[in-house]
């Protein structure tokens, strides 16, 4: 662990981010340090994985887009029906096949659809960050964020944020040639997973109504 | 149910030094309710164990797999397959399922992931708690169902002691934290049950040969081996 960039200042540092998001890495309390910023190779363009809630970050993702808001393609994202959906394991594999970086976007807390996923996958997220920790990986490839459906402006600041933080921290040590980050978190995933969206007009093999009928409906 | 807590990792790592295939091997039973050696918990601790070794650049294949219980010769016959390939078995079950790999597969390595530490009952969420002691001589139906085998840290058959203050224990526990007077709770109990005249029973000591002060125990049922 000798390499760790600053990365909590970020959030604060942004004086246009909404106050409202709370997405301090507490539940990395102990893994979490502060050393100076090392150079960063400017070639360097990291994989990130991103899970998504469908209701809330994949949707601000959407929002993002409507809005024409800039934000680096180096995020693959991965829709859930929530964030409460994510274990451990997906975040586990997504990091040995690679991902530079991985992080869970939810709703704001207080939020959730399902009352608590968001909660329950910040506390995974903190569990992974020990677990990488205990292999010698920096914990802060992996991260928990949230934010509301209507925030597409805070979607596009937190990928940027998190691949800033990432470029700062080099490559995963575990990227290996012919292994795609992206193809294993979705397969680790499996069925929790949902599915990518369909073009505009086909008909969306939604695995419940629910999911077709929000698919881009506003904050609830 | 039986307990267990995942040993440290770095423990687990000099256990399966130098070999070069390592099965991480769950069982979906006790273990498992306790969020500790399931088939969830043996996928993590394989893909720790391979990130660990190609940090360290060392070529290592770690598979996992869970059997529904280690305990029982029968489903040890269904992960048969996967011990034969392994150099060493991690096993993520209590004490009885690694020991029951180890004499099954003989002379297959098979090693612990976790230490197996009470047989207790989740209080709440996430929190265990100390229920019984196996001692082979219950007595609880004299104690308002409550264990003073376990539940007093001094296993007094005729408490409390003198060191029980408002309903706590003068021993704390490994955090410092309070522990309940077992008779206390006992005597609390026992007044609720209109049965307090069972407090003032003198109880001659309690024959520990019944434990596992005996030695290794053993039980049979005649009336149910096979025909």
């Amino acid at each position: 662990m000798a390499e760790e960039p600053k990365v909590t200042g970020a959030t604060t540092a942004q004086g246009a981010a909404p106050a409202a998001v709370a997405d301090a890495p507490e539940g990395a309390e102990a893994a979490e340090s502060q050393t100076p910023k090392k150079p960063v190779d400017p070639d360097f363009e990291p994989e990130i994985i991103v899970f998504a809630c469908h209701y809330c970050a994949y949707a601000a993702a959407d929002l993002a887009g409507s809005m024409r808001l800039q934000y680096p393609s180096n995020i693959r994202m991965i829709k859930l029906p929530c964030t409460g959906k994510l274990e451990v394991i997906h975040l586990m594999r997504a990091i040995e096949a690679g991902a530079d970086g991985v992080y869970a976007a939810g709703c704001l807390e207080g939020e959730c659809h399902y009352l608590k996923g968001n909660l329950w996958a910040r506390q995974r997220v903190g569990q992974v960050k020990r677990l990488l920790a205990e292999v010698g990986i920096e914990p802060e490839r992996v991260e928990m964020y949230n934010m509301s459906s209507a925030q597409g402006p805070e979607f596009a600041r937190v990928a940027t944020e998190f691949t800033d933080r990432i470029k700062q921290l080099g490559p995963n040590p575990l990227r290996r040639d012919g292994v795609s980050p992206h193809a294993a978190a979705r397969e680790a995933a499996g069925d929790v997973a949902m599915p990518e969206e369909a073009p505009a007009g086909a008909a969306a093999p939604a695995p419940d109504a629910a999911s077709a009928t929000t698919e881009k409906g506003p904050a609830e | 149910m039986i307990t267990a807590e995942r040993k440290p990792f770095d423990e687990i790592l000099e256990l399966v030094e130098g070999h070069k295939k390592v099965l991480v091997a769950g069982c979906d039973t006790c273990v498992a309710i306790c969020l500790t050696g399931g088939e969830k918990e043996a996928e993590i601790l394989a893909s720790e164990l391979r990130m660990k070794a190609e940090a360290d650049g060392r070529e290592v294949e770690v598979e996992h797999t869970a059997a529904i219980r280690q305990c029982e010769w029968e489903y040890l016959d269904m992960i048969a397959e996967k011990v034969e390939w392994a150099d060493v078995v991690l096993s993520m079950a209590c004490g009885i399922g690694i020991q029951s790999m180890a004499e099954k597969f003989e002379p297959k390595l098979v090693v612990p992931a976790v230490n197996t530490n009470m047989l207790g009952m989740p209080q709440e969420h996430a929190v265990w708690l100390e229920r019984c002691g196996a001692c082979g001589d219950c007595v609880i139906g004299e104690t308002a169902g409550i264990c003073p085998v376990v539940r007093c840290s001094k296993s007094l058959m005729n408490g409390p002691c003198g060191g029980s203050h408002d309903g706590k224990c003068e021993v704390t526990g490994p955090e410092k934290e309070e522990i309940d007077c077992a008779w206390h709770l006992i005597w609390e109990r026992l007044k609720a049950q209109g049965r307090e005249e069972l407090m003032y029973v003198n109880r001659p000591p309690k024959n520990w040969s019944r434990s596992s002060s005996g030695g290794p125990r053993k039980m049979v049922r005649e009336e149910a081996k096979p025909v």
